[in-house]
């Protein structure tokens, strides 16, 4: 009884940093509307700081006040960061504002390892809690004791503040409605720096009082900003009291999930969130929001398929793409093989995203899921490669048609969340299940048959399949599906209107485009002769959606350039740099601010303004988009 | 003059939406404006407080150009704005809607505190505590109105004050209007109904499709039937 009492505390002690973090995500959403992925980072620079400081200032005083000060210039990193880089994209949509706080989050990761080095580093335990309390034979750490009182005292003092002081007022004022508190002579600029300030801090002392428990390293972020997610997503954004109950819920799940089943210990919480985001979208405390108008592009740019000329100058592309054997290397084709699988990877995501309007955060799933299915019917029924090919995508197509019938009753933010939910329960899967997927170790040996194995033949082949899935989903973007399809993305209420199946058109498009990631995954095992749970990780996921975004959202086939200009870029930085994340994590963030439109977007709107002097009021940036009267 | 409005064009988009609007409005006057459903009124007023966007123009306020300050500086030199759509913070109480609204005393205008805007909407001040979304819609109207004069402002811009609201309360809305007038508030205020602005206003602008086409007293106005017939639905 007593092991379980203590097992409960500890999982209290764990929920108070988990809160802190999650509520500073929770205020900044609720005010901005921005889901802020680099508060992960700034957990983690929290955490560093205040290791730095508590080595460096002596005595308790120097402890308790480097934990403060770290989290205090934390917050001033934070302000600077919304000053520079978030206020140009406040109007942008929601994916633009994920991904530039993600190339944050890159650049930060090889920024500590930079400064702070590779290793972990173990803090200086907290002066006056070294000790430990018995109960009934068991030791609870008295750290831990401390950390369950902060969580109440920190959620009391959040309360306070928004409840009795007219920063609080002006807050939730602005949370419900941004533009009628300006309208009332707030400057809103300021009391967003001051909220993103606000959360900044909790995360970055959410992550400093961590020091005395854990050692500090440099994957912390990821794991912390996807539990918080978790976290805000079950308890509800915006909700305070809501984080404050999930951070509990989710840290007891984890602490008990491990006694009782150990095997599924790391999917439970996904389970639990995927199971509240399906009953109760907006979470436990969260309110449903308004039917928000469906943000478009940033202009409108009617789609038309290509012109005769078009079409003729892709073929010319696609046959000079195919000569390349003829003068490359070994090295060259299998950089271009991988390229072309990932151009199918990133077409699929744009037809998902871009025709059907639902920007999926955990797309690798079934990219992976496609990998690991060639590499299940190869190594365990050692069917021949090309029926493995033509069956292995078959899982990423059910896997696919599970999740996307859950996904495609959210849209915006919580469909990204619920598809990034549901891809980390495949991960943990391929990563837990040791017995049927190896785990960590992944499933090795699967090499293409003879008629591919040279790495020209096998670059055809991946050729070939690319511009198939390229011409064939762009084929189904002028098909009467693709009409419909198009027409739920721009606005569902009407295209349900005029009688068209919104939820049934969107989950044929989540089907569709998971068995193509799949067809990319099963190139990718024979490709790479190994299959690892990182198939499906949310980096790839994300590297997809760049590639999405590199190309142009708006453009009908700019994803093909965004993946061949990526993963190219990708692979020469990796072979040049050992800070390719800090290049790839700037890029990304100046691609958000300066090009929202992408490389294709960009040469269209240049086309464009040649034929005829741009018209009025089409600037480069995203303006806010208004609501006509 | 108050206010003066010259050559505002704005748009939503590629739609262009108004077409070069000007008028004026005197030191303590109310003037209506007056127009259809999408006529341009309340993207009048939007774009006067720099709500639009994509807007061009002089807006003279007080002597001062504002046409090129953000929302809230233009709101904080005194221009309140009451929106059409009640947009009060439903999860906020009424007093709290009211503290949003507040801003430093200003000498060339009325001063009001929560007291006095009680007792000039004593509904308000029987509800102080219950959240803005527990409200009739009567309620909520004069709640709006009472959290902009919060603002302690010399000229109002009102949308539509009386649109969805019982003959009762509509009177009261008269009298309020009458009562900011009297402080010394000027005011304009759109509307679809010309008995109304009658009881209220000094002098009218029609607006139809974007475009001012009437401007003149009210008098002026009555001696023009066939301009009354052709631009308001009566």
């Amino acid at each position: 009884m007593a092991f379980y009492v203590v097992q409960f505390l500890t999982g209290l002690a764990s929920a108070a940093s988990l809160f802190l973090v999650a509520s500073g995500l929770s205020i900044i959403f609720g005010v901005t509307r921005i889901v802020n992925f680099a508060h992960g980072a700034f957990y983690m620079i929290g955490a560093y700081i205040a290791f730095t400081l508590t080595e460096r200032l002596s005595g308790a005083f120097g402890f308790w006040g480097g934990i403060v000060l770290a989290a205090l210039a934390v917050a001033v990193i934070g302000v600077i960061v919304e000053m520079v880089l978030l206020r140009r994209i406040y109007h942008a949509p929601e994916l633009f504002q994920l991904l530039a706080t993600f190339g944050l989050t890159l650049m930060v990761e090889d920024l500590v390892v930079l400064i702070w080095g590779p290793d972990d580093l173990v803090g200086r335990r907290a002066p006056g809690f070294r000790g430990a309390i018995d109960f009934f034979g068991q030791n609870i750490p008295s750290y831990d004791l401390f950390l369950i009182v902060l969580g109440p005292v920190v959620l009391g003092i959040l309360w306070l503040l928004f409840q009795r002081t007219r920063w609080g007022v002006l807050v939730r004022a602005a949370t419900q409605d941004r533009d009628m508190v300006a309208a009332l002579g707030v400057n809103q600029k300021w009391l967003f720096t001051s909220v993103f300030a606000v959360g900044v801090f909790l995360a970055a002392l959410g992550g400093a009082l961590q020091i005395p428990r854990d050692a500090v390293h440099h994957a912390m972020d990821l794991r912390t900003i996807v539990e918080v997610f978790v976290v805000v997503v079950i308890g509800g954004l915006g909700s305070i009291v809501g984080a404050f109950v999930a951070a509990v819920l989710v840290s007891e799940l984890n602490a008990f999930g491990i006694l009782i089943f150990p095997k599924i210990s790391i999917i439970l919480v996904f389970l639990v969130m995927a199971v509240v985001l399906i009953v109760r979208p907006w979470g436990l405390f969260g309110k449903p929001e308004a039917a928000a108008r469906r943000t478009p592009g940033l202009t409108v740019n009617p789609w038309r398929p290509l012109t005769s000329n078009e079409r003729l100058a892709a073929l010319a592309a696609l046959l000079v793409a195919a000569m390349l054997p003829l003068f490359a290397g070994n090295y060259l084709l299998t950089v271009g093989s991988e390229i072309a699988i990932f151009v199918i990877f990133a077409v699929s995501l744009h037809f998902l995203m871009s025709v059907g309007g639902l920007a999926s955060f955990g797309h690798a799933a079934y990219f992976g899921l496609g990998a690991y299915g060639v590499a299940f019917l190869a190594k365990m029924a050692g069917l021949p490669m090309i029926v493995c090919l033509l069956l292995g995508p078959l899982l990423g197509c059910m896997g696919a048609a599970v999740f996307g019938f859950f996904a495609v009753q959210l849209s915006g933010v919580y469909f990204a969340m619920l598809t990034l939910a549901f891809a980390q329960i495949v991960w943990s899967i391929a990563f837990q299940w040791v017995s049927v997927t190896g785990g960590d170790n992944g499933i090795l040996g699967i090499w293409p048959e003879k008629w591919a194995a040279s790495p020209s033949h096998f670059y055809w082949l991946a050729l070939g399949v690319a511009a198939s899935v390229t011409i064939a989903l762009r084929a189904m973007v002028f098909s009467p599906f693709g009409y419909a399809l198009r027409a739920t993305r721009d606005s569902l209420l009407r295209s349900e209107a005029i009688g068209i199946d919104a939820k049934r058109i969107q989950w044929t498009a989540f089907v569709i485009a998971g068995t193509t990631a799949g067809i990319g995954g099963a190139l990718f095992a024979y490709l790479k002769g190994s299959v690892f749970p990182d198939n499906l990780g949310i980096s790839l996921s994300v590297d997809a959606l760049v590639m999405v975004l590199l190309g142009g959202v708006e453009t009908v086939s700019g994803a093909v350039i965004g993946a061949i200009v990526y993963k190219a870029l990708n692979i020469w930085l990796v072979s040049q740099t050992d800070l390719s994340k800090l290049v790839l994590g700037g890029f990304i963030m100046l691609i958000v601010v300066v090009f929202p439109k992408g490389i294709v977007g960009m040469l269209e709107m240049l086309a464009q303004r040649r034929r005829k002097s741009s018209p009025p009021g089409s600037p480069l940036l995203a303006k806010p988009i208004e609501s006509a009267e | 003059m108050k206010l003066t409005v010259q050559g505002l064009n704005s748009h939503y988009g590629p739609a262009h939406i108004l077409f070069d609007i000007g008028f004026e409005v005197g030191e303590g006057e109310v003037v209506a404006l007056l127009g259809r459903n999408g006529a341009g009124k309340s993207t009048t007023f939007r774009s006067i407080v720099g709500l639009v966007a994509q807007r061009s123009g002089r807006i003279m306020f007080e002597g001062k150009d504002v046409s090129a300050k953000p929302t809230h500086e233009i709101v904080r030199d005194g221009l309140g704005y009451v929106p059409e759509e009640r947009r009060i913070f439903t999860d906020l109480t009424v007093e709290e809607n009211l503290e949003v609204g507040r801003q430093p005393k200003r000498p060339n205008a009325p001063h009001w505190t929560r007291e006095k805007l009680f007792a000039l909407f004593p509904n308000l001040g029987e509800m102080k505590n219950r959240p803005g979304g527990r409200m009739s819609g009567g309620e909520q109207q004069m709640l709006t109105i009472a959290r902009t004069l919060m603002g302690n402002p010399s000229l109002v811009l009102l949308d539509e004050p009386s649109e969805g609201l019982s003959p009762k309360i509509v009177e009261q809305m008269v009298d309020a209007i009458l009562t900011m007038k009297k402080e010394g508030v000027s005011i304009v205020v759109s509307e679809q109904n010309l008995h109304f602005a009658r009881l209220i206003s000094d002098r009218a602008y029609i607006i139809e499709r974007g475009r001012i086409c009437f401007g003149g007293t009210m008098a002026e106005l009555d001696a023009r039937p066939d301009i009354r017939d052709a631009h308001l639905s009566l």
